[in-house]
Protein backbone atom coordinates (compact mmCIF):
# COMPACT_ATOMS: atom_id res chain seq x y z
CA UNK A 1 0.00 0.00 0.00
CA UNK A 2 1.25 3.44 -0.89
CA UNK A 3 1.04 5.75 2.10
CA UNK A 4 0.63 9.03 0.23
CA UNK A 5 -1.68 7.66 -2.42
CA UNK A 6 -3.87 5.32 -0.40
CA UNK A 7 -3.88 6.53 3.21
CA UNK A 8 -3.85 10.32 3.08
CA UNK A 9 -6.98 10.92 0.92
CA UNK A 10 -9.53 9.06 3.08
CA UNK A 11 -8.07 10.49 6.30
CA UNK A 12 -8.16 14.01 4.88
CA UNK A 13 -11.79 13.59 3.81
CA UNK A 14 -12.82 12.19 7.19
CA UNK A 15 -11.11 15.07 8.96
CA UNK A 16 -12.94 17.60 6.79
CA UNK A 17 -16.29 15.90 7.50
CA UNK A 18 -15.70 15.80 11.27
CA UNK A 19 -14.63 19.44 11.39
CA UNK A 20 -17.67 20.36 9.27
CA UNK A 21 -19.91 18.44 11.63
CA UNK A 22 -18.38 20.26 14.60
CA UNK A 23 -19.17 23.66 13.09
CA UNK A 24 -22.69 22.72 12.04
CA UNK A 25 -23.39 21.48 15.58
CA UNK A 26 -21.98 24.70 17.08
CA UNK A 27 -23.45 27.23 14.65
CA UNK A 28 -26.93 25.69 14.35
CA UNK A 29 -27.44 26.00 18.09
CA UNK A 30 -29.29 22.67 18.20
CA UNK A 31 -29.32 21.13 21.66
CA UNK A 32 -26.80 18.36 22.15
CA UNK A 33 -29.41 15.64 22.42
CA UNK A 34 -30.52 16.36 18.84
CA UNK A 35 -27.09 16.95 17.29
CA UNK A 36 -24.13 16.55 19.64
CA UNK A 37 -20.78 17.82 18.40
CA UNK A 38 -17.91 15.34 18.02
CA UNK A 39 -16.37 16.75 21.21
CA UNK A 40 -19.62 16.08 23.11
CA UNK A 41 -19.56 12.48 21.88
CA UNK A 42 -15.95 11.96 22.95
CA UNK A 43 -16.64 13.51 26.32
CA UNK A 44 -19.68 11.28 26.85
CA UNK A 45 -17.54 8.29 25.97
CA UNK A 46 -14.88 9.33 28.46
CA UNK A 47 -17.44 9.76 31.24
CA UNK A 48 -18.85 6.28 30.68
CA UNK A 49 -15.46 4.71 29.94
CA UNK A 50 -15.72 1.84 32.45
CA UNK A 51 -19.02 0.77 31.00
CA UNK A 52 -17.72 1.25 27.43
CA UNK A 53 -14.54 -0.77 27.88
CA UNK A 54 -16.53 -3.54 29.51
CA UNK A 55 -19.05 -3.47 26.64
CA UNK A 56 -16.32 -3.50 23.99
CA UNK A 57 -14.79 -6.55 25.63
CA UNK A 58 -18.08 -8.42 25.68
CA UNK A 59 -18.99 -7.50 22.11
CA UNK A 60 -15.56 -8.47 20.82
CA UNK A 61 -15.71 -11.79 22.64
CA UNK A 62 -19.07 -12.59 21.07
CA UNK A 63 -17.82 -11.41 17.66
CA UNK A 64 -14.62 -13.45 17.86
CA UNK A 65 -16.32 -16.68 18.90
CA UNK A 66 -19.04 -16.03 16.31
CA UNK A 67 -16.54 -15.55 13.47
CA UNK A 68 -14.59 -18.66 14.37
CA UNK A 69 -17.79 -20.71 14.45
CA UNK A 70 -18.95 -19.10 11.19
CA UNK A 71 -15.64 -20.00 9.50
CA UNK A 72 -15.95 -23.61 10.67
CA UNK A 73 -19.57 -23.83 9.61
CA UNK A 74 -19.14 -21.91 6.34
CA UNK A 75 -16.07 -23.83 5.18
CA UNK A 76 -17.64 -27.08 6.34
CA UNK A 77 -20.79 -26.44 4.33
CA UNK A 78 -18.73 -25.39 1.31
CA UNK A 79 -16.63 -28.56 1.50
CA UNK A 80 -19.74 -30.71 1.91
CA UNK A 81 -21.41 -29.04 -1.08
CA UNK A 82 -18.26 -29.58 -3.10
CA UNK A 83 -17.78 -33.24 -2.22
CA UNK A 84 -21.42 -34.17 -2.56
CA UNK A 85 -23.46 -32.69 -5.43
CA UNK A 86 -26.74 -33.70 -3.79
CA UNK A 87 -25.83 -31.64 -0.73
CA UNK A 88 -25.10 -28.73 -3.05
CA UNK A 89 -28.55 -28.86 -4.60
CA UNK A 90 -30.24 -29.38 -1.23
CA UNK A 91 -28.30 -26.79 0.75
CA UNK A 92 -27.89 -23.86 -1.61
CA UNK A 93 -31.53 -22.68 -1.50
CA UNK A 94 -31.59 -23.13 2.28
CA UNK A 95 -28.48 -20.99 2.56
CA UNK A 96 -30.19 -18.22 0.65
CA UNK A 97 -33.33 -18.56 2.76
CA UNK A 98 -31.24 -18.37 5.91
CA UNK A 99 -30.24 -14.85 4.89
CA UNK A 100 -33.86 -13.76 4.57
CA UNK A 101 -34.72 -14.73 8.15
CA UNK A 102 -35.98 -11.73 10.04
CA UNK A 103 -33.23 -11.12 12.57
CA UNK A 104 -35.54 -8.95 14.71
CA UNK A 105 -37.75 -11.98 15.20
CA UNK A 106 -35.08 -14.63 15.61
CA UNK A 107 -33.01 -12.69 18.17
CA UNK A 108 -35.65 -12.62 20.95
CA UNK A 109 -36.43 -16.28 20.28
CA UNK A 110 -32.76 -17.14 20.70
CA UNK A 111 -32.82 -15.27 24.02
CA UNK A 112 -35.87 -17.26 25.10
CA UNK A 113 -34.05 -20.49 24.21
CA UNK A 114 -30.58 -19.71 25.49
CA UNK A 115 -31.12 -16.99 28.08
CA UNK A 116 -29.40 -13.61 28.40
CA UNK A 117 -25.69 -13.82 27.80
CA UNK A 118 -23.15 -14.70 25.20
CA UNK A 119 -24.88 -17.57 23.39
CA UNK A 120 -27.70 -15.76 21.52
CA UNK A 121 -25.33 -12.97 20.44
CA UNK A 122 -22.76 -15.47 19.16
CA UNK A 123 -25.47 -17.29 17.24
CA UNK A 124 -26.61 -14.11 15.54
CA UNK A 125 -23.03 -13.36 14.50
CA UNK A 126 -22.83 -16.87 13.07
CA UNK A 127 -26.11 -16.46 11.17
CA UNK A 128 -24.86 -13.19 9.66
CA UNK A 129 -21.33 -14.33 8.85
CA UNK A 130 -21.41 -17.94 7.70
CA UNK A 131 -23.31 -17.13 4.52
CA UNK A 132 -20.66 -15.05 2.70
CA UNK A 133 -18.05 -17.54 3.88
CA UNK A 134 -19.94 -20.60 2.65
CA UNK A 135 -20.81 -19.06 -0.71
CA UNK A 136 -17.38 -17.63 -1.45
CA UNK A 137 -15.54 -20.77 -0.36
CA UNK A 138 -17.86 -22.95 -2.43
CA UNK A 139 -17.29 -20.69 -5.44
CA UNK A 140 -13.56 -20.82 -4.82
CA UNK A 141 -13.58 -24.60 -4.76
CA UNK A 142 -15.49 -24.83 -8.04
CA UNK A 143 -13.17 -22.27 -9.62
CA UNK A 144 -10.27 -24.74 -9.68
CA UNK A 145 -9.25 -25.27 -13.29
CA UNK A 146 -10.21 -28.80 -14.37
CA UNK A 147 -7.00 -28.98 -16.42
CA UNK A 148 -4.94 -28.74 -13.22
CA UNK A 149 -6.91 -31.55 -11.63
CA UNK A 150 -6.50 -33.68 -14.77
CA UNK A 151 -2.76 -33.03 -14.85
CA UNK A 152 -2.24 -34.11 -11.25
CA UNK A 153 -4.45 -37.12 -11.79
CA UNK A 154 -2.37 -38.09 -14.83
CA UNK A 155 0.74 -37.79 -12.62
CA UNK A 156 -0.78 -40.40 -10.36
CA UNK A 157 -2.02 -38.13 -7.55
CA UNK A 158 -4.69 -39.40 -5.18
CA UNK A 159 -7.89 -37.43 -4.56
CA UNK A 160 -6.53 -36.22 -1.26
CA UNK A 161 -3.29 -35.01 -2.85
CA UNK A 162 -5.26 -33.19 -5.54
CA UNK A 163 -7.35 -31.57 -2.83
CA UNK A 164 -4.33 -30.47 -0.85
CA UNK A 165 -2.16 -29.31 -3.75
CA UNK A 166 -4.75 -27.73 -6.06
CA UNK A 167 -8.32 -27.44 -4.82
CA UNK A 168 -7.59 -25.94 -1.43
CA UNK A 169 -4.99 -23.34 -2.49
CA UNK A 170 -7.04 -22.16 -5.44
CA UNK A 171 -10.05 -21.60 -3.16
CA UNK A 172 -8.09 -19.43 -0.71
CA UNK A 173 -8.47 -16.05 -2.47
CA UNK A 174 -12.26 -16.46 -2.59
CA UNK A 175 -12.31 -17.64 0.99
CA UNK A 176 -10.53 -14.48 2.09
CA UNK A 177 -12.90 -12.26 0.09
CA UNK A 178 -15.74 -13.91 1.99
CA UNK A 179 -13.96 -13.53 5.30
CA UNK A 180 -13.39 -9.83 4.70
CA UNK A 181 -17.12 -9.38 4.09
CA UNK A 182 -17.99 -11.54 7.09
CA UNK A 183 -15.82 -9.69 9.63
CA UNK A 184 -17.14 -6.36 8.37
CA UNK A 185 -20.68 -7.48 9.21
CA UNK A 186 -19.73 -9.26 12.39
CA UNK A 187 -19.45 -6.39 14.89
CA UNK A 188 -22.71 -4.84 13.72
CA UNK A 189 -24.33 -8.28 13.92
CA UNK A 190 -23.14 -8.70 17.50
CA UNK A 191 -24.50 -5.30 18.55
CA UNK A 192 -27.83 -6.03 16.89
CA UNK A 193 -27.97 -9.29 18.80
CA UNK A 194 -27.21 -7.54 22.07
CA UNK A 195 -29.69 -4.78 21.37
CA UNK A 196 -32.57 -7.07 20.48
CA UNK A 197 -31.73 -9.70 23.07
CA UNK A 198 -30.82 -7.24 25.81
CA UNK A 199 -27.46 -8.95 26.38
CA UNK A 200 -24.64 -6.87 27.83
CA UNK A 201 -22.24 -5.35 25.29
CA UNK A 202 -22.06 -2.37 22.94
CA UNK A 203 -25.58 -3.13 21.71
CA UNK A 204 -27.04 -2.82 25.17
CA UNK A 205 -24.99 0.33 25.76
CA UNK A 206 -26.56 1.74 22.59
CA UNK A 207 -30.04 0.70 23.68
CA UNK A 208 -29.69 2.28 27.12
CA UNK A 209 -28.20 5.48 25.70
CA UNK A 210 -31.05 5.76 23.23
CA UNK A 211 -33.65 5.22 25.98
CA UNK A 212 -31.97 7.90 28.10
CA UNK A 213 -31.90 10.25 25.08
CA UNK A 214 -28.11 10.38 25.51
CA UNK A 215 -27.47 11.05 21.82
CA UNK A 216 -23.79 11.79 22.44
CA UNK A 217 -23.35 8.27 23.85
CA UNK A 218 -25.18 6.79 20.84
CA UNK A 219 -22.69 8.54 18.57
CA UNK A 220 -19.60 7.37 20.43
CA UNK A 221 -20.88 3.77 20.49
CA UNK A 222 -21.54 4.01 16.76
CA UNK A 223 -17.97 5.18 16.12
CA UNK A 224 -16.51 2.46 18.24
CA UNK A 225 -18.55 -0.15 16.40
CA UNK A 226 -17.28 1.15 13.06
CA UNK A 227 -13.73 1.35 14.33
CA UNK A 228 -13.84 -2.26 15.53
CA UNK A 229 -15.19 -3.41 12.16
CA UNK A 230 -12.45 -1.55 10.32
CA UNK A 231 -9.75 -2.99 12.58
CA UNK A 232 -11.06 -6.51 11.97
CA UNK A 233 -11.18 -5.86 8.23
CA UNK A 234 -7.57 -4.64 8.21
CA UNK A 235 -6.51 -7.59 10.34
CA UNK A 236 -7.97 -10.06 7.84
CA UNK A 237 -6.47 -8.08 4.96
CA UNK A 238 -3.01 -8.27 6.54
CA UNK A 239 -3.31 -11.99 7.17
CA UNK A 240 -4.40 -12.41 3.57
CA UNK A 241 -1.34 -10.61 2.26
CA UNK A 242 0.88 -12.82 4.37
CA UNK A 243 -0.82 -16.04 3.32
CA UNK A 244 -1.26 -15.22 -0.38
CA UNK A 245 1.87 -13.30 -1.41
CA UNK A 246 1.63 -14.76 -4.92
CA UNK A 247 -1.86 -13.35 -5.38
CA UNK A 248 -0.87 -9.78 -4.63
CA UNK A 249 2.42 -10.03 -6.40
CA UNK A 250 0.64 -11.00 -9.56
CA UNK A 251 -1.93 -8.26 -9.31
CA UNK A 252 0.38 -5.37 -8.66
CA UNK A 253 3.04 -6.60 -11.01
CA UNK A 254 2.75 -5.16 -14.43
CA UNK A 255 0.37 -2.40 -15.34
CA UNK A 256 -0.04 -0.54 -12.08
CA UNK A 257 1.98 2.43 -13.26
CA UNK A 258 0.00 3.09 -16.39
CA UNK A 259 -3.05 3.89 -14.30
CA UNK A 260 -5.57 1.66 -16.04
CA UNK A 261 -6.77 0.19 -12.74
CA UNK B 1 13.53 -58.49 -29.15
CA UNK B 2 13.23 -55.33 -27.08
CA UNK B 3 9.88 -54.52 -25.51
CA UNK B 4 8.25 -51.35 -26.77
CA UNK B 5 7.84 -48.60 -24.20
CA UNK B 6 4.33 -47.99 -25.43
CA UNK B 7 2.22 -50.12 -27.69
CA UNK B 8 -1.28 -49.38 -29.02
CA UNK B 9 -3.19 -52.37 -30.43
CA UNK B 10 -6.27 -51.48 -32.47
CA UNK B 11 -7.30 -48.71 -30.08
CA UNK B 12 -10.59 -46.92 -30.77
CA UNK B 13 -12.22 -44.13 -28.85
CA UNK B 14 -15.32 -42.09 -29.56
CA UNK B 15 -17.14 -39.39 -27.67
CA UNK B 16 -20.85 -38.85 -27.45
CA UNK B 17 -22.16 -35.35 -27.34
CA UNK B 18 -25.22 -33.45 -28.55
CA UNK B 19 -27.00 -36.71 -29.36
CA UNK B 20 -24.39 -38.06 -31.75
CA UNK B 21 -21.34 -40.22 -31.45
CA UNK B 22 -18.15 -38.61 -32.68
CA UNK B 23 -15.31 -41.02 -33.39
CA UNK B 24 -12.00 -39.57 -32.21
CA UNK B 25 -9.61 -42.46 -32.85
CA UNK B 26 -10.20 -45.58 -34.94
CA UNK B 27 -8.04 -48.72 -34.97
CA UNK B 28 -4.84 -47.03 -33.97
CA UNK B 29 -1.83 -49.33 -33.66
CA UNK B 30 1.78 -48.36 -33.17
CA UNK B 31 4.86 -49.13 -31.10
CA UNK B 32 7.30 -46.75 -29.48
CA UNK B 33 10.70 -48.31 -28.91
CA UNK B 34 13.04 -47.33 -26.03
CA UNK B 35 15.03 -44.18 -26.74
CA UNK B 36 12.95 -43.21 -29.75
CA UNK B 37 11.79 -39.71 -30.50
CA UNK B 38 8.36 -39.90 -32.14
CA UNK B 39 6.41 -36.91 -33.37
CA UNK B 40 2.70 -37.09 -34.00
CA UNK B 41 1.18 -34.72 -36.49
CA UNK B 42 -2.33 -34.09 -37.72
CA UNK B 43 -4.80 -31.26 -38.10
CA UNK B 44 -6.81 -30.15 -35.09
CA UNK B 45 -9.55 -32.64 -34.38
CA UNK B 46 -7.45 -35.57 -35.49
CA UNK B 47 -7.44 -37.00 -31.98
CA UNK B 48 -3.82 -36.25 -31.06
CA UNK B 49 -4.62 -35.12 -27.55
CA UNK B 50 -7.12 -37.97 -27.15
CA UNK B 51 -4.29 -40.35 -27.93
CA UNK B 52 -2.20 -38.86 -25.13
CA UNK B 53 -5.10 -38.78 -22.69
CA UNK B 54 -5.56 -42.50 -23.34
CA UNK B 55 -1.87 -43.10 -22.75
CA UNK B 56 -1.73 -41.33 -19.39
CA UNK B 57 -4.95 -42.90 -18.12
CA UNK B 58 -7.22 -39.87 -18.25
CA UNK B 59 -9.41 -41.78 -20.74
CA UNK B 60 -10.18 -45.45 -21.30
CA UNK B 61 -10.32 -46.91 -24.83
CA UNK B 62 -13.60 -48.26 -26.22
CA UNK B 63 -11.72 -51.07 -27.93
CA UNK B 64 -8.16 -52.29 -28.13
CA UNK B 65 -5.22 -52.54 -25.77
CA UNK B 66 -2.66 -50.08 -24.49
CA UNK B 67 0.57 -51.70 -23.29
CA UNK B 68 3.19 -49.92 -21.25
CA UNK B 69 6.55 -51.68 -21.10
CA UNK B 70 4.85 -54.77 -22.45
CA UNK B 71 2.16 -54.92 -19.81
CA UNK B 72 -1.42 -53.83 -19.57
CA UNK B 73 -1.62 -52.11 -16.17
CA UNK B 74 -4.88 -51.68 -14.28
CA UNK B 75 -4.29 -47.99 -13.87
CA UNK B 76 -2.05 -46.11 -16.27
CA UNK B 77 -1.97 -42.83 -14.33
CA UNK B 78 1.51 -41.94 -13.13
CA UNK B 79 3.23 -44.44 -15.41
CA UNK B 80 4.42 -42.09 -18.14
CA UNK B 81 5.55 -38.48 -17.97
CA UNK B 82 2.94 -36.11 -19.37
CA UNK B 83 3.07 -32.47 -20.31
CA UNK B 84 -0.15 -30.87 -21.55
CA UNK B 85 -0.38 -27.99 -24.04
CA UNK B 86 -0.44 -25.27 -21.41
CA UNK B 87 2.30 -25.07 -18.82
CA UNK B 88 -0.32 -25.35 -16.03
CA UNK B 89 2.11 -24.21 -13.35
CA UNK B 90 0.48 -23.53 -9.99
CA UNK B 91 0.67 -19.79 -9.49
CA UNK B 92 0.83 -20.09 -5.72
CA UNK B 93 3.98 -22.19 -5.81
CA UNK B 94 7.49 -21.03 -6.67
CA UNK B 95 9.23 -22.59 -9.67
CA UNK B 96 11.06 -25.00 -7.37
CA UNK B 97 7.90 -26.03 -5.56
CA UNK B 98 6.10 -26.47 -8.88
CA UNK B 99 8.63 -28.83 -10.39
CA UNK B 100 8.70 -31.07 -7.31
CA UNK B 101 4.96 -31.79 -7.52
CA UNK B 102 5.40 -35.23 -9.14
CA UNK B 103 8.00 -36.17 -6.51
CA UNK B 104 5.65 -35.12 -3.72
CA UNK B 105 2.89 -37.18 -5.33
CA UNK B 106 5.24 -40.15 -5.17
CA UNK B 107 5.59 -39.53 -1.46
CA UNK B 108 9.10 -38.08 -1.41
CA UNK B 109 9.50 -35.53 1.43
CA UNK B 110 9.57 -31.92 0.32
CA UNK B 111 13.15 -31.17 1.40
CA UNK B 112 14.54 -34.21 -0.38
CA UNK B 113 12.49 -33.46 -3.51
CA UNK B 114 13.82 -29.90 -3.55
CA UNK B 115 17.42 -31.15 -3.29
CA UNK B 116 16.81 -33.42 -6.25
CA UNK B 117 15.18 -30.67 -8.32
CA UNK B 118 17.87 -28.09 -7.55
CA UNK B 119 20.45 -30.32 -9.23
CA UNK B 120 18.40 -30.33 -12.43
CA UNK B 121 17.63 -26.59 -12.59
CA UNK B 122 20.81 -25.54 -14.48
CA UNK B 123 20.23 -28.12 -17.23
CA UNK B 124 16.75 -26.72 -17.71
CA UNK B 125 17.96 -23.11 -17.79
CA UNK B 126 16.14 -22.23 -14.60
CA UNK B 127 19.06 -21.61 -12.28
CA UNK B 128 18.51 -18.61 -9.97
CA UNK B 129 14.80 -18.58 -10.80
CA UNK B 130 13.84 -21.30 -8.33
CA UNK B 131 12.18 -18.91 -5.90
CA UNK B 132 10.25 -16.89 -8.49
CA UNK B 133 6.54 -17.33 -8.97
CA UNK B 134 5.53 -18.52 -12.46
CA UNK B 135 3.94 -15.14 -13.19
CA UNK B 136 7.42 -13.61 -13.19
CA UNK B 137 8.75 -15.94 -15.90
CA UNK B 138 8.76 -15.63 -19.68
CA UNK B 139 6.77 -18.07 -21.81
CA UNK B 140 9.85 -20.05 -22.74
CA UNK B 141 10.97 -20.42 -19.14
CA UNK B 142 7.51 -21.50 -18.06
CA UNK B 143 7.57 -24.24 -20.70
CA UNK B 144 10.98 -25.35 -19.46
CA UNK B 145 9.68 -25.42 -15.88
CA UNK B 146 6.70 -27.50 -17.01
CA UNK B 147 9.07 -29.81 -18.84
CA UNK B 148 11.28 -30.20 -15.77
CA UNK B 149 8.18 -31.04 -13.77
CA UNK B 150 7.36 -33.77 -16.31
CA UNK B 151 10.97 -34.89 -16.27
CA UNK B 152 11.05 -35.27 -12.50
CA UNK B 153 8.22 -37.78 -12.68
CA UNK B 154 11.19 -40.03 -13.42
CA UNK B 155 9.41 -42.06 -16.07
CA UNK B 156 11.32 -43.41 -19.04
CA UNK B 157 8.69 -42.20 -21.51
CA UNK B 158 7.63 -38.57 -21.88
CA UNK B 159 4.49 -37.43 -23.70
CA UNK B 160 4.72 -33.80 -24.74
CA UNK B 161 1.56 -32.23 -26.16
CA UNK B 162 2.53 -29.28 -28.35
CA UNK B 163 4.93 -28.01 -25.72
CA UNK B 164 6.25 -25.20 -27.92
CA UNK B 165 2.97 -24.37 -29.64
CA UNK B 166 2.43 -21.06 -27.92
CA UNK B 167 5.99 -19.78 -28.27
CA UNK B 168 7.43 -17.38 -30.80
CA UNK B 169 9.39 -18.87 -33.68
CA UNK B 170 12.84 -18.01 -32.33
CA UNK B 171 12.27 -19.24 -28.78
CA UNK B 172 10.77 -22.36 -30.28
CA UNK B 173 13.92 -23.15 -32.24
CA UNK B 174 16.05 -22.55 -29.18
CA UNK B 175 13.93 -24.94 -27.14
CA UNK B 176 13.96 -27.55 -29.91
CA UNK B 177 17.77 -27.60 -29.79
CA UNK B 178 17.72 -27.71 -26.06
CA UNK B 179 15.15 -30.53 -25.94
CA UNK B 180 17.16 -32.66 -28.35
CA UNK B 181 20.25 -32.09 -26.24
CA UNK B 182 18.65 -33.17 -22.93
CA UNK B 183 16.86 -36.05 -24.66
CA UNK B 184 20.21 -37.23 -26.04
CA UNK B 185 22.04 -36.77 -22.72
CA UNK B 186 19.49 -38.50 -20.53
CA UNK B 187 18.29 -41.10 -23.01
CA UNK B 188 14.56 -41.00 -22.50
CA UNK B 189 11.79 -41.96 -24.90
CA UNK B 190 9.71 -39.06 -26.24
CA UNK B 191 6.33 -38.77 -27.96
CA UNK B 192 5.78 -35.24 -29.15
CA UNK B 193 2.58 -33.81 -30.61
CA UNK B 194 2.90 -30.89 -32.99
CA UNK B 195 1.07 -29.36 -35.90
CA UNK B 196 4.20 -27.79 -37.26
CA UNK B 197 5.51 -29.86 -40.18
CA UNK B 198 9.13 -28.63 -39.95
CA UNK B 199 9.18 -29.24 -36.21
CA UNK B 200 7.84 -32.77 -36.71
CA UNK B 201 10.63 -33.60 -39.16
CA UNK B 202 13.41 -31.79 -37.32
CA UNK B 203 12.93 -33.57 -34.01
CA UNK B 204 11.85 -37.06 -34.91
CA UNK B 205 13.14 -40.53 -35.58
CA UNK B 206 9.68 -41.32 -36.86
CA UNK B 207 6.63 -39.22 -37.63
CA UNK B 208 3.14 -40.63 -37.11
CA UNK B 209 0.56 -38.93 -39.32
CA UNK B 210 -3.02 -38.93 -38.08
CA UNK B 211 -5.95 -38.36 -40.42
CA UNK B 212 -8.97 -36.32 -39.51
CA UNK B 213 -12.16 -37.60 -37.86
CA UNK B 214 -11.88 -40.34 -37.02
CA UNK B 215 -8.16 -40.16 -36.25
CA UNK B 216 -6.52 -43.05 -38.02
CA UNK B 217 -2.86 -43.61 -38.62
CA UNK B 218 -2.39 -42.54 -42.18
CA UNK B 219 1.28 -43.28 -42.38
CA UNK B 220 4.48 -43.59 -40.41
CA UNK B 221 7.41 -41.74 -41.85
CA UNK B 222 11.00 -42.58 -40.92
CA UNK B 223 13.33 -39.59 -40.67
CA UNK B 224 16.84 -40.69 -41.55
CA UNK B 225 18.55 -37.38 -40.97
CA UNK B 226 21.80 -37.76 -39.02
CA UNK B 227 22.02 -36.95 -35.33
CA UNK B 228 22.83 -34.74 -33.56
CA UNK B 229 20.51 -32.47 -35.50
CA UNK B 230 21.24 -28.80 -35.94
CA UNK B 231 19.08 -25.97 -37.19
CA UNK B 232 21.26 -25.67 -40.32
CA UNK B 233 19.75 -28.90 -41.58
CA UNK B 234 16.41 -27.27 -42.24
CA UNK B 235 17.94 -25.58 -45.29
CA UNK B 236 19.18 -28.84 -46.81
CA UNK B 237 17.45 -30.70 -49.64
CA UNK B 238 17.12 -33.94 -47.64
CA UNK B 239 15.14 -32.07 -45.01
CA UNK B 240 12.92 -30.38 -47.54
CA UNK B 241 12.11 -33.59 -49.36
CA UNK B 242 10.90 -35.06 -46.07
CA UNK B 243 8.82 -31.95 -45.36
CA UNK B 244 7.30 -32.27 -48.81
CA UNK B 245 6.54 -35.94 -48.29
CA UNK B 246 4.86 -35.12 -44.99
CA UNK B 247 2.81 -32.32 -46.53
CA UNK B 248 1.66 -34.77 -49.16
CA UNK B 249 0.67 -37.30 -46.52
CA UNK B 250 -1.30 -34.58 -44.76
CA UNK B 251 -3.14 -33.82 -48.00
CA UNK B 252 -1.82 -30.29 -48.17
CA UNK B 253 0.14 -30.98 -51.37
CA UNK B 254 -2.05 -33.02 -53.69
CA UNK B 255 -0.58 -36.06 -55.37
CA UNK B 256 -1.52 -34.88 -58.84
CA UNK B 257 0.35 -31.61 -58.57
CA UNK B 258 3.70 -33.26 -57.82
Amino acid sequence: MNWRRDIIPPIALITILVVGWYFVAKVSGLSSFILPSPLDAIQAGWETRDQLVNSIGLTLTATGIGILLAITLGVGIAALMDLWPLAHRALYPILVVSQTIQILAIAPILVIWFGFGLTPTVLIVVIFCFFPLAISTADGLTSTRPELIALLHAMGATKRQIWRMVRFPSALPSFFSGLRLAVTYSVVAATIGEWVGGSPGLGLYLLRSKNALATDQVFIAMFITSLLSIILFLLVYSIERLVLPWYYKRRTESWDEIGIY
Amino acid sequence: MTTPRIEFKNVSKSFSGAGQVIPALANVSFKVMPGEFITIIGTSGSGKSTLFNLCVGLLEPDNGEILIDGEQPKKRTGMVGYMPQEDLLLQWRSVLDNVIIPLQIQGIPKREAQQKALKMLPDFGLKKFEHEYPSALSGGMRQRAALLRTWLMGRSTLLLDEPFGALDALTRRELQNWLLRVWHEYGRTVMFITHDVEEAVFLADRVIVLSNQPGEIKSKLRIDLPRPRNQGMIAEPAFYLLVKELLTELGIIHQSTI
